[in-house]
């Protein structure tokens, strides 16, 4: 499938490339997610601009694990293919894929000063808008308000008490006859995603970002020390032991199957959590995740898409149209009274409409604009190694086969080895 | 290819250039889609070659191996997850092709006697190895599931655990589920190949055995498998081959995973995931110096010529 849409994209492009006539209509393909309800969103917008412009939209659907989707994107780039016009890129992608792209500047017209400033920063690369943003997120704590209420437990503070809560309530609905229930799920596969998750974890303990911003690398502290001690106690505890696999779909399943107290997942799990056919819909609420310990933080890991333009496109003019308008205010907008998508733009989370559909919006907007960013600026081209040696460390701690000591310890050396030469 | 220089004929010497003008082709073929990558990736171990621009890159002798710097080593060679890779590669290879060996032969003795629907049989005994690795691999993604998948729901209702196991995610599991599924789909091959050398055995050797009365299990040891052990190394040397390339099976079921990396899914790591064609490329080319000493000294220990295979 994905290979045909490949070859009919780069067919076409080709063919659009040939008849080249500055008024006759292009055809542009782009890559979108398929997490959640992010296909049939981008598909309706990309229509949308199609009819408007007259142009010819390709939808391209990618891997849905971030790692896998990267390695895509590396081969497809780095072999200067232009099969696709339009990349969906990762927030921490840009220091990665940056050369690849063209800069936005000169086609926005100004409209990056409407978004954060922090995402437009993190999405400039050597003075070019390589990419603009097309939604945010932060990682936010799930939970069942039926079952906190019936057991009279509140919305837990700290993620000790996230830990006796989600195990009180297992255990009582277990008793009650509810045997596939548990405590809570997140994201534990050896992916990007449990970096998100377990960075989380250790910024809430106040135990730092793995590398500063100078490059050094803290990540060895007793503050990220204890939030690994407790987050190894999960698995098994409160959490399926096939959490270990569970990327966010996963982890999904079983909160929105009505198996999970709690889970730890993206603001996209909302919208899809209240649907129609959700067996938990209108059961749930959402909350900022827990902090480390009394005089610890509420945090939760920046994430979030950008859109770039690929350098190989035949049509970049054209492209650049397509991100301008999937990124505009009214898009944002729709995606996110439609799908719980967070706008970039500071002003949709004063709009009526957003902040009804996704009443945690306006609540947790501190959290939105706060997020903690994983160290992608700091350590460039060499994040994705950071960032696995980091997972692969973490996994080893909720598996069990290695002791947080340990870990950590691990973790320094080989980010002390890799860093030998600066970054 | 027993020719003796010297008092080569002219019938032979006709007969050797018109092999060359029939092997010529081939070679050139191989040439360019064996030879010449594998000569590249020979090349980019000793640079610093990176996958966001390979036309930018520096010689740098053998530091993607080993080097010195400020008193410390660095490099594949002293790289923990490297070796972690090498043993997971062949506990694996050694485990899954010992396993695949004994049931195939299993197999191979049983299709190997008269009985009705035996064609059928051997038609269907080969479904596994004709299912594209990705697709079976999938499959069984699935069935092994922890929260729904088929396996787990057979052994609760049998009563034989109690909670589900999460058999690609548990350290403990991860790896036998793998060589579970790889047994699961390549016993056929094995049992085709062993099968093929039992179908070849003269017969007589087993008339004289039943006129002595000798025990069947006897036979086995002292008729069947002397005779068809070149059968039997070959078969196991082209597995063990296979085996110590594993990539698909494992990626699909396990990804990146620790527990069950192998050498492949780290140099695919390295020179995809990590744009380090040069040190990935270090690791594919030490895959292929392993994979070579292990054949030589296969084939030097099983004593097996491969050139009396020909006759």
């Amino acid at each position: 499938m994905k290979f045909q849409a490949l070859f009919g994209a780069s067919a076409m492009t080709l063919a659009a490339a040939l008849m080249a006539s500055p008024a006759s209509a292009a055809s542009v393909s782009i890559s979108c997610g398929a997490v959640g309800q992010e296909l049939e969103l981008c598909r309706e917008a990309a229509d949308a601009w199609a009819q408007k412009t007259g142009n010819e939209v390709v939808i391209v659907s990618t891997p849905n694990s971030t790692t896998e989707r990267l390695a895509l994107y590396q081969q497809l780039l780095a072999a200067g293919a232009g099969d696709i016009d339009v990349f969906q890129i990762d927030v921490i992608w840009p220091g990665i894929l940056g050369s690849h792209f063209i800069d936005l500047a000169p086609y926005s017209g100004g409209v990056e000063k409407e978004h954060f400033p922090s995402i437009i920063e993190n999405n400039t690369v050597d003075g070019q808008l390589v990419a603009m943003p097309w939604f945010t997120d932060a990682g936010v704590l799930y939970y069942r308000a039926d079952l906190l209420e019936k057991y009279g437990e509140s919305v837990p503070q700290t993620w000790d008490e996230m830990t006796e809560i989600a195990k009180r309530v297992q255990d009582s609905e277990r008793g009650e006859g509810n045997t596939g229930m548990w405590g809570f799920v997140f994201q534990g596969k050896a992916y990007e995603g449990l970096t998100c998750d377990a960075l989380e974890w250790i910024d809430a303990y106040g135990g730092g970002t793995i590398v500063n911003g100078e490059g050094d690398v803290t990540v060895n502290n007793e503050n990220a020390l204890a939030a690994l001690k407790l987050a190894g106690s999960w698995v098994g505890n409160i959490a399926p032991e096939g959490v270990l696999n569970y990327a966010e779909e996963e982890a999904r399943g079983v909160f929105q199957s009505g198996n999970a107290v709690f889970m730890r997942n993206w603001p996209y799990a909302w919208a899809l959590g209240n649907s129609e056919d959700s067996p938990v819909k209108g059961k749930i609420g959402v909350a900022a995740l827990p902090k480390g310990g009394s005089d610890g933080k509420h945090t939760g890991t920046l994430g979030g898409w950008q859109l770039a333009v690929s350098k190989y496109s035949a049509n970049p003019e054209v492209a650049a149209d397509l991100v301008m308008y999937l990124t505009s205010y009214d898009e944002q907008k729709r995606r996110a009274v439609k799908g719980a998508y967070n706008p970039t733009i500071a002003a949709l989370y004063e709009d009526k409409q957003v902040l009804e559909a996704n009443p945690f919006f306006g609540e947790l907007y501190d959290t939105f604009v706060n997020a903690v960013a994983r160290p992608s600026r700091v350590t460039g081209t060499a994040y994705n190694q950071v960032s696995n040696e980091f997972w692969n460390e973490t996994h080893a701690v909720l598996s069990g086969t290695k002791s947080p000591e340990d870990a950590l310890s691990d973790l320094e050396s080989s980010l002390k080895r890799m860093s030998r030469r600066g970054w | 290819m027993s020719v003796a220089a010297g008092s080569a004929s002219e019938l032979t010497r006709a007969r050797v250039r018109s092999a060359w003008i029939f092997l010529t082709p081939m070679m050139i073929v191989l040439a360019l889609v064996a030879g010449w990558p594998l000569i590249r990736t020979i090349y980019f171990a000793f640079t610093d070659a990176n996958l966001s621009a390979l036309d930018d890159t520096r010689f740098i002798g053998f530091a993607n191996f080993l080097e010195y710097y400020e008193g410390e080593w660095y490099g594949l060679l002293v790289d923990p997850d490297w070796w972690n890779a090498v043993w997971n590669t062949i506990w694996f290879t050694v485990v899954s092709v010992a396993l695949e060996t004994v049931l195939g032969m299993i197999v191979a003795l049983t299709l190997n006697t008269a009985f009705k629907g035996r064609g059928y049989l051997r038609a269907a005994i080969l479904i596994p190895w004709a299912i594209p690795t990705i697709v079976s691999a999938k499959m069984w993604g699935w069935m092994l599931h922890d929260q729904f998948g088929i396996l787990n729901e057979i052994l609760i209702g049998i009563g034989i655990i109690s909670a589900p196991i999460a058999w690609t995610a548990s350290p403990d599991t991860a790896m036998w589920a793998v060589i579970m599924v790889d047994v699961w789909k390549t016993t056929p091959f094995m049992a085709l190949l062993i099968l093929a050398g039992l179908q070849i055995l003269p017969t007589d050797c087993y008339e004289a055995a039943k006129v002595d009365g000798i025990h069947p299990v006897k036979v086995f040891f002292k008729v069947t498998l002397p005779l068809i052990r070149p059968a039997l190394v070959v078969a196991l040397i082209f597995r063990g081959l296979d085996a110590l390339r594993i990539f698909d099976l494992i990626y699909v079921l396990t990804s990146n995973s620790r527990e069950t990396m192998t050498m492949s899914v780290y140099a695919r790591q390295q020179l995809v995931d990590f744009q380090e064609v040069g040190y990935g490329s270090a690791a594919s080319t030490m895959l292929f110096m392993i994979i070579a000493v292990l054949v030589v000294l296969t084939l030097t220990v099983g004593k097996v010529r491969l050139g009396e295979e020909v006759k």
